[in-house]
């Protein structure tokens, strides 16, 4: 007896080590544009520890008799590196994507439409992991490190950078034009950055506000570092890792899914 | 001869509209093939599909012995893809282009080098080697973009478009080196919308219209068969043009094509061009030439404008 099995569209990608070969592709042209590239992920965390960090610390009381600018330090290592990832994946893979077209220039050589996709994902880990080390330095200088653990910052910038990479491609994918991108900034990326526990702790909002915040990507980042920074990882940040993983990896798939849709046709 | 590229009841469908609608044609190694069309004929769907990465909805496409819907990575190393759009990296240099270009075949890096201060030279790009690309003119991109496309030494080297936005020049240093390429036995797909671009480069050629395949031959063949080697231009009105038209009529072995206030008449018969000279309108306006694979195109696809 023969089965009709239903056609998914969903199948495993294939993907190469070709992949490499487009973030070697970017990262050469990052190599070219550093500077300017680099100038607002440089200046921008810094502004925040002293604005924040040390102004309005001043003002600040927490109950647990931390200084406030400690409090924010395991935070801005979470977002600052969302934001580099997320940012090389929606304006710049969409520049590359629509303007330049450069993804059509790839895909017509050995490097298939999944390379592509998986390669830009790595690069935009990879902005991450810069934008992360960064401001582990930054952090470090400003005696804000409790404890060497804070070194994993690394890897888990790298791997949250990979979620925040996929989840933004996939929006990408479907964005008709750059001005659209924006509301995938003020809808998702701005609120996670002043509401995803960095700022004050989710505690102190109302219970279904607290409980609905598992959801968002940045708390399990955020909750992480806290650990690491603070040198008290806790067996639940293993839950948050499996989050981040699970995560990435369906918003991989929906970027391969769908980017494969608009480009192969 | 070695057939290179074979399509055999090719087709491409999104949802309703049928790109491409049943095409066969080969392609001998060694030669520049043709397709020939307006936008919209199809043209570029097809080499979309020979490049692979546009599905083929039905019917047989190998390249190289290769079938396009199993082994896209294979063939996509053997050929060299020069698109009509420019998507060349704005930001990188005119080397680095190439070197990065160079890497997608996985070449290595001392074989790549040489390579690409070969065909800087080729293309006389090597006094600009240094320049980013936004700073060039067309032109200049045009000539990387298919320098870029030789990169891998490609068994098949296929082109969209390459001159269409060139001024005259730059048009035809592209052409010269298209040419120069056809001479060193590099297999040229070649699609246009120009005429005068086909028949300088091709040496068979498929005229494409409306997803189909209207004619397939050599330029010159194509040209003595559809109209005949000389056309008469006549921009005529009124009373004259009934009087010429009237005279046509008994005239044997031409053909008369109206549009508009210009009447068309093709010779396409020993006759027909002694009857040519025969005629002797009134008009101040009149233009003997040779005809060309425009004349073809034309009278196969209709003179009005199709959108």
């Amino acid at each position: 007896m023969t089965i009709a099995l239903p056609r998914f569209a969903l199948r495993i990608p294939d993907v190469s080590y070709r992949a490499y070969r487009v973030w070697q592709r970017t990262r050469d042209v990052y190599l070219r544009l550093w500077k300017s590239e680099a100038i607002w992920p440089l200046a921008e965390p810094v502004i925040t520890l002293l604005a924040l960090g040390l102004g309005l610390g001043k003002l600040v009381q927490l109950d647990s008799g931390q200084r406030y600018i400690e409090f924010i330090a395991p935070g801005l290592l979470a977002v600052f590196p969302m934001w580099a990832a997320a940012g090389e994946c929606a304006w710049g893979s969409f520049v590359r994507m629509d303007t330049q077209k450069t993804f059509n220039a790839i895909i017509a050589t050995p490097v298939g439409i999944e390379d592509v996709i998986t390669g830009e994902i790595m690069w935009g880990a990879t902005r991450a992991l810069i934008n992360g080390t960064y401001i582990l330095a930054v952090t470090a200088a400003f005696l804000l490190l409790d404890s060497p653990l804070a070194i994993l910052a690394l890897p888990v910038a790298y791997l949250s950078g990979l979620m925040f990479a996929s989840i933004s491609l996939s929006y990408t994918s479907i964005a008709r034009s750059i001005s659209s991108l924006n509301y995938f900034f003020a809808l998702f990326v701005t609120p996670q950055f002043w509401l995803g526990g960095v700022f004050f702790p989710l505690n102190v909002l109302p219970g279904w506000a607290e409980r609905a915040s598992w959801f968002i990507p940045t708390t399990h980042v955020v909750t992480i570092y806290r650990g690491l920074v603070e040198g008290s990882p806790r067996w639940s940040h293993l839950g948050d890792l499996a989050w981040i993983v699970v995560v990435t990896a369906a918003f991989y798939m929906v970027a391969v899914v769908s980017m494969r849709r608009r480009l192969i046709q | 001869m070695n057939e290179i590229i074979h399509a055999r009841n090719l087709v491409k469908r999104y949802g309703d509209f049928t790109a491409v609608d049943g095409i066969n044609f080969d392609v001998h190694s060694g030669e520049c093939f043709g397709l020939l069309g307006p936008n919209g004929a199809g043209k570029t769907t097809t080499t979309r599909m020979i490049a692979c990465v546009s599905p083929v909805t039905a019917g047989e496409l190998t390249v190289a012995g290769l079938d396009v819907r199993r082994e896209p990575r294979r063939i996509k190393a053997l050929l060299g893809v020069v698109p009509q759009e420019d998507n060349l990296d704005p930001d990188l240099t005119v080397r680095q282009n190439l070197a990065v270009y160079a890497r997608y075949f996985d070449m290595p890096r001392a074989l790549a080098e040489e390579r690409i201060d070969e065909s800087l030279a080729l293309f006389q790009l090597t006094d600009k080697q240094h320049q980013t690309i936004w700073a060039l003119s067309t032109g200049l991109k045009r000539r990387l973009a298919i320098a870029r496309g030789l990169i891998n030494q490609p068994k098949i080297l296929v082109l969209d478009e390459p001159t269409t936005g060139l001024d005259p020049q730059a048009r035809h240093l592209v052409w010269q080196k298209l040419r120069y390429l056809r001479g060193q036995g590099v297999t040229m797909l070649l699609c246009t919308h120009y005429m005068e671009e086909a028949a300088h480069l091709c040496d068979r050629l498929v005229i494409m219209h409306q997803g189909r395949i209207l004619v397939e031959g050599t330029p010159d063949a194509l040209v003595e068969e559809h109209t005949g080697r000389e056309v008469v231009e006549l921009h005529l009105r009124g009373p004259e043009r009934e009087t010429v038209l009237a005279q046509l009529a008994t005239l044997p072995g031409l053909t008369v094509e109206e549009v508009e206030d210009i009447l068309y008449i093709y010779a396409r018969t020993a006759d027909g061009r002694a009857n040519i000279a025969e005629l002797a309108p009134e008009s101040e306006r009149v233009v003997y030439r040779h005809a060309n694979l425009e004349d073809v195109f034309l009278r196969l696809t209709g003179r009005g404008l199709v959108e």
